[in-house]
């Protein structure tokens, strides 16, 4: 049995004539970084679910959208430029964090209560 | 004063007084060696690695080249799929297809953004690529010739990805684990809308028939490559392990990539061009031909089929869109100044 397969060609085999005439090492600066928070359902905290780059705070919740909510993943985006974020150093996240080490009484368990107490 | 402690709590504050520790070690300005030790020690406590702890160099240099090359492989991997969506044959098909390859773009950005936590702009990450400095998956250097092969890229390329990603879900680094746990829930689809393609062939008409098997006899051996070279041969790969970047071997990946492939073969009733193909009860795996190394090589030195013409497409298109950023950037720089005309 002869079977003829068609294959194309056109669009995806090298040709001479490419174009692109090699990028240039690039003008522009990067656009600034956004990070994004997003609800997820009404009713739960914003959480951070990545970054983004973007030229200004609706390009940035646009493409959120587009990048992070493609399958309902949220109904709520949160932007704000990386640069405006602080944070606590994780080299001093020891010392930081050392005044509720020592605190065990701060948590329920620390408490020897006879096994007979119900609902507490 | 005796406290009881609940073992749960002393067990966490154990740990917090040990960080503690090492901070204060940390502060007598502690030599490298010290400081890798103490990252080794982290890395095998499965603690993540995030972005402003400290990392050994060799370790960040890693991670930049492994997460770009793989960000750049999502880019350029949507340019063979991409060459179909206008040739789809059906609404359906070409609404399925964008919306995969519209994944592949935000696959791209999760991993571009992962790299920029290691502190290397976005610009040179890009222009790396451009300059043909870095790599990107070989795979995406051959051509889709016919639609059968839009099908066998989703079952054999994303299938091969998916199984590489989800050992990655649980790579040392911080930010490319959470991209890579994000990226496999979207993947599943990926794999599965080709699959599909394949079927419906596998079902019709004598020329479908054949197509489907074509595709798949011209997929095959380039998507086994995708796992890279021997594991004797592989430059990176122990150290990979060691700082757990990667859990598997490429050799080992492999093997389960045609474990799974050939029993899923059986449904399309189609055959893998590969004539050792073979049960192997004593190693409760399936045997496989040898690759042809010589191609791989050159595929990955630049001389694929596509090549050229890929870095071409990506370079065309970032220089063809250079108006479109500078625009955006000038309009943004506009309304802001719009805005502190109205504030003042
Ligand atoms: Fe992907
Ligand atoms: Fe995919």
């Amino acid at each position: 049995m002869n079977i003829r397969i068609t294959r194309y060609y056109y669009g995806d085999i090298p040709e001479e004539k490419g174009g692109g005439a090699g990028a240039s090492a690039d003008t522009a600066a990067d656009w600034p970084l956004w990070e994004v928070f997003i609800r997820s359902k009404q009713g739960l905290d914003h959480k951070h679910v990545g970054s983004l780059q973007a030229a200004d705070a609706k390009m940035a919740i646009e493409n959120a959208r587009d990048v992070y909510t493609r399958r309902s993943e949220g109904i709520s985006i949160w932007v704000v430029e990386s640069k405006y974020i602080h944070a606590s150093n994780p080299d001093d996240a020891g010392a930081f964090y050392e005044p509720a080490n020592d605190k065990v009484y701060r948590h329920p368990t620390f408490y020897d209560l006879p096994d007979e107490l119900k609902h507490m | 004063m005796k406290i009881q402690q609940n073992y749960k709590l002393t067990t966490v504050s154990a740990t917090a007084n040990n960080n503690y520790l090492w901070d204060k070690l940390k502060k007598r300005a502690m030599s490298v060696q010290e400081l890798e030790k103490i990252f080794q020690h982290k890395v095998d406590q499965e603690i993540k690695i995030e972005p402003k702890d400290w990392m050994p160099d060799a370790y960040r240099k890693t991670l930049v080249r492994q997460i770009s090359q793989h960000a750049h492989s999502e880019i350029v991997g949507m340019l063979p799929e991409g060459n179909w969506i206008s040739r789809a044959p059906s609404l359906k098909r070409k609404a399925i297809l964008l919306a995969k390859v519209q994944d592949e773009a935000g696959h791209g950005l999760y991993l571009y953004s992962a790299v920029e936590t290691l502190g290397t702009t976005r610009n040179q990450t890009i222009e790396d690529l451009h300059s043909g400095k870095a790599k990107y998956s070989s795979i995406f250097n051959y051509p889709t010739l016919t639609w059968a092969d839009i099908g066998a890229i989703g079952w054999l390329v994303d299938g091969a990805a998916i199984l590489n990603q989800v050992m990655l879900c649980r790579a040392s680094y911080g930010p490319y684990a959470r991209a890579m746990v994000r990226i496999c829930k979207e993947e599943s689809f990926h794999q599965r809308q080709g699959f599909e393609i394949l079927l419906v062939l596998s079902k019709g008409s004598p020329e479908q028939r054949a197509m489907c098997q074509d595709a798949i006899n011209r997929w095959w051996w380039p998507s086994l490559m995708m796992f890279g070279p021997k594991d004797g041969e592989s430059t990176h790969s122990d150290q990979s392990m060691t700082w757990k970047i990667k859990r598997k071997s490429n050799d080992e990946l492999r093997q389960q990539f045609v474990d799974m492939i050939v029993e899923q073969a059986k449904i399309l009733n189609v055959t893998l061009p590969d004539p050792a193909l073979k049960w192997n009860a004593e190693r409760g795996h399936y045997d496989f031909g040898e690759i042809d190394w010589v191609e791989f090589w050159n595929v990955v030195k630049g001389n694929g089929p596509c090549n050229k013409q890929r870095l071409e497409a990506r370079r065309k298109a970032w220089t063809e869109g250079a108006w479109v950023r500078d625009a955006a950037a000038a309009h943004a720089e506009k309304r802001k100044a719009r805005q502190q005309d109205k504030a003042a």
